[in-house]
């Protein structure tokens, strides 16, 4: 009998522990491209994990968490170009900046559900876009912010230039967010969550303050799209309006599909997959980038009903 | 006006949608103890009627009042919190989540809200030892409603049956003065489970006011000491079961009602229906 929510099986810190290792071995023995290509699967992973939470704990599927991204992007790069290099604290501050985005904007897109917060969220991260572009006296506009110092990871240290070394900044970064959000979604406060899910009005019905729960919610995933943000300006030292644009929202959610949706783990599988098929397998074939992905989600929605986590967990023979 | 200080009222309440009028000028009181029943044909603005007093939807016109205080804005959290809880007809429950995980979701925000007595404050610190003092709590209920050997179970694979009782649990987890129930006996199966249904609704506390809305008539002459008859959105009949079983209004909409054995009249079975019209009925003609 389990006496907490959410027992997972065995199996499960056992993949946990083979993928640090991966990650670490990967980083001893990767090469400058793999690495990069690697930091950015890291980057969209983590955004797409935040688009996970609000889609698969919440029911809130958004094309919008490309606006908390771009905050945390622009106030790094900003910060960075006044030299501020430290990357805890830049990480902590970006964080900042997508709360105070996610606090703002939430009451108005949380009072919708569905495919009208779809559409809201869209229209959200397209604003986002304008604004960088419009915006060009902060922004860059569509050239962007360049020049943007190396970050460190103490005053003090090398700065983080060579791609390697900023995947290992990543991948720790991401290590922790990922080690924060798991923790609390396995706490009871996930019971919660997926109370919310599968009957708002039942849970409201028990006195739940269930607006809370969500704007809660809502904010933290604004950290964690604002950290990956964050992490994509240490990573390229550059970022411009079409870092931010549709097509990464889209990306994203798409990977949230195809990892299956109440999944983290997932999120970051479908990230690869796509970052993958995108940027490495466009090489040998170039032009058909988009094909490919549009293919991927076509294969993922008819051969993988519950994405890759549910296939991986039907394939372990593991619980719910 | 000073007002007991458990009482629920409803005040003329109204709902519109668009030109349909679902619930036309109702009016009711609750008090402690009541085990009031909500009967009427099909259509007749029962559920809105539940829906107006849990605050699941608001009234186009007509006050809501809880222990004196106006609560027609309040939503339905914000009610449940006060010790107004309901019970639903479908989807019921939270069907990924186990048995125990619903009870202690059913509980949560009454037993650690802001009225719970803060005796062990240590508990407030950690979620996890929050949860484990909540699953204790929930523990005895569970057995109360036959699902002491399924806690573990998710909410989707017990039978139907099983989750109804499993919804009603979410509402009695909360420890509520008012629980609205909207068709508890609908889609129970055999004898066995109606009689735990009824057993467990007859050894609810005795100031706890239920309101029921209930197609089934055994269970309604079962439980209720008073009887309200809506039709059309209006308040047809309101009285003991005797009374309103024999008026004439109500056996011209729900001849089934008048012809209910059990309600007809207090002689019993066989001899209901002719027990002559009574003169404290309150009967409102549609006019």
């Amino acid at each position: 009998m389990s006496t907490l929510p959410n027992h997972r099986p065995l199996w499960t810190m056992a993949g946990w522990s083979a993928l640090v290792a991966g990650v670490v071995l990967f980083g001893l023995h990767a090469d400058r491209y793999s690495a990069a290509l690697a930091t950015r699967v890291l980057v969209v992973g983590l955004l797409a994990a935040s688009v996970a939470v609000l889609a698969g704990w919440c029911g809130l599927a958004s094309l919008g968490q490309t606006f908390p991204f771009a905050l945390g992007a622009f106030t790094t790069g900003l910060l960075a170009k006044q030299g501020l290099t430290t990357g805890p604290l830049l990480v902590c501050l970006a964080a900042g900046a997508g709360v105070l985005g996610a606090a703002v904007t939430g009451p108005i897109v949380l009072r919708v559900r569905g495919t009208v917060f779809l559409m809201v969220t869209l229209a959200l991260g397209e604003l986002a876009g304008a604004t960088a572009t419009r915006w060009s006296t902060v922004t860059g506009g569509s050239d962007g912010l360049f020049g943007i110092p190396a970050t460190r990871w103490w005053p003090g240290t090398a700065p983080l230039v060579d791609p390697v070394a900023t995947f290992g900044y990543a991948a720790v970064v991401v290590g922790l967010v990922v080690v924060l959000a798991v923790t609390l979604l396995r706490s009871p406060y996930g019971l919660l969550l997926r109370g919310v899910r599968d009957n708002e009005p039942r849970l409201r019905a028990a006195g739940h303050p269930v607006e809370r729960y969500l704007y809660a919610v809502f904010v933290g995933a604004g950290a964690v799209a604002a950290v990956a943000g964050s992490l994509l300006v240490t990573a390229q030292r550059y970022v411009s309006p079409a870092d931010l644009s549709f097509d990464l929202g889209a990306l994203v959610l798409l990977a949230v599909v195809i990892g299956g949706t109440a999944s983290i783990a997932g999120a970051f599988a479908g990230a690869a997959l796509l970052v993958l098929a995108r940027d490495w397998l466009a090489g040998p074939w170039p032009g058909h980038a988009p094909l490919l992905v549009g293919a991927l989600l076509v294969l993922a929605v008819y051969a993988l009903p519950e994405g890759l986590s549910g296939a991986a967990r039907r394939l372990l023979g593991g619980g719910s | 006006m000073p007002s007991t200080v458990d009482e629920f009222v409803a005040d003329a309440v109204c709902r519109r949608f668009g030109g349909f009028v679902a619930v036309d000028g109702v009016s009711l009181t609750l008090r402690p103890g009541d085990r009031h029943a909500l009967v009427g044909p099909n259509g007749a603005g029962k559920t809105t009627l539940l829906d107006l007093l849990a605050g699941t939807v608001t009234p186009s016109a007509g006050r809501i009042r809880w222990r004196g205080r106006d609560i027609t804005r309040w939503g339905p959290a914000r009610r449940a919190r006060a010790g107004i809880a309901r019970s639903f007809q479908t989807p019921v429950a939270i069907a990924t989540l186990s048995t125990v995980e619903n009870l202690v979701l059913g509980a949560w925000p009454h037993l650690l809200g802001p009225t719970f007595s803060p005796s062990a404050a240590g508990r407030r610190w950690s979620v996890g030892r929050r949860y484990r003092w909540l699953r204790e709590r929930v523990l005895a209920l569970a057995e109360e409603l036959g699902l002491a050997g399924c806690l573990d179970t998710p909410a989707r694979q017990l039978s139907h049956g099983q989750r109804r009782l499993l919804d009603l649990g979410m509402a009695l987890a909360g420890r509520p003065a008012v629980l609205l129930l909207d068709e508890p006996a609908a889609g129970l199966h055999g004898t066995a489970e109606l009689d735990r249904l009824l057993g467990l609704l007859q050894r609810l506390p005795s100031s706890l006011a239920l309101l029921l809305v209930e197609h089934h008539l055994d269970v309604v002459a079962a439980l209720a000491t008073t009887v309200t008859v809506l039709d059309r959105g209006r308040v047809l009949a309101s009285g003991t079961p005797a009374q309103v079983g024999t008026a004439d209004e109500v056996r011209r909409v729900y001849p089934g009602l008048a012809e209910h054995a059990w309600l007809a009249g207090p002689v019993g079975p066989g001899s209901g229906g002719h027990a002559g019209r009574s003169p404290e009925v309150t009967t409102h003609a549609a006019d």
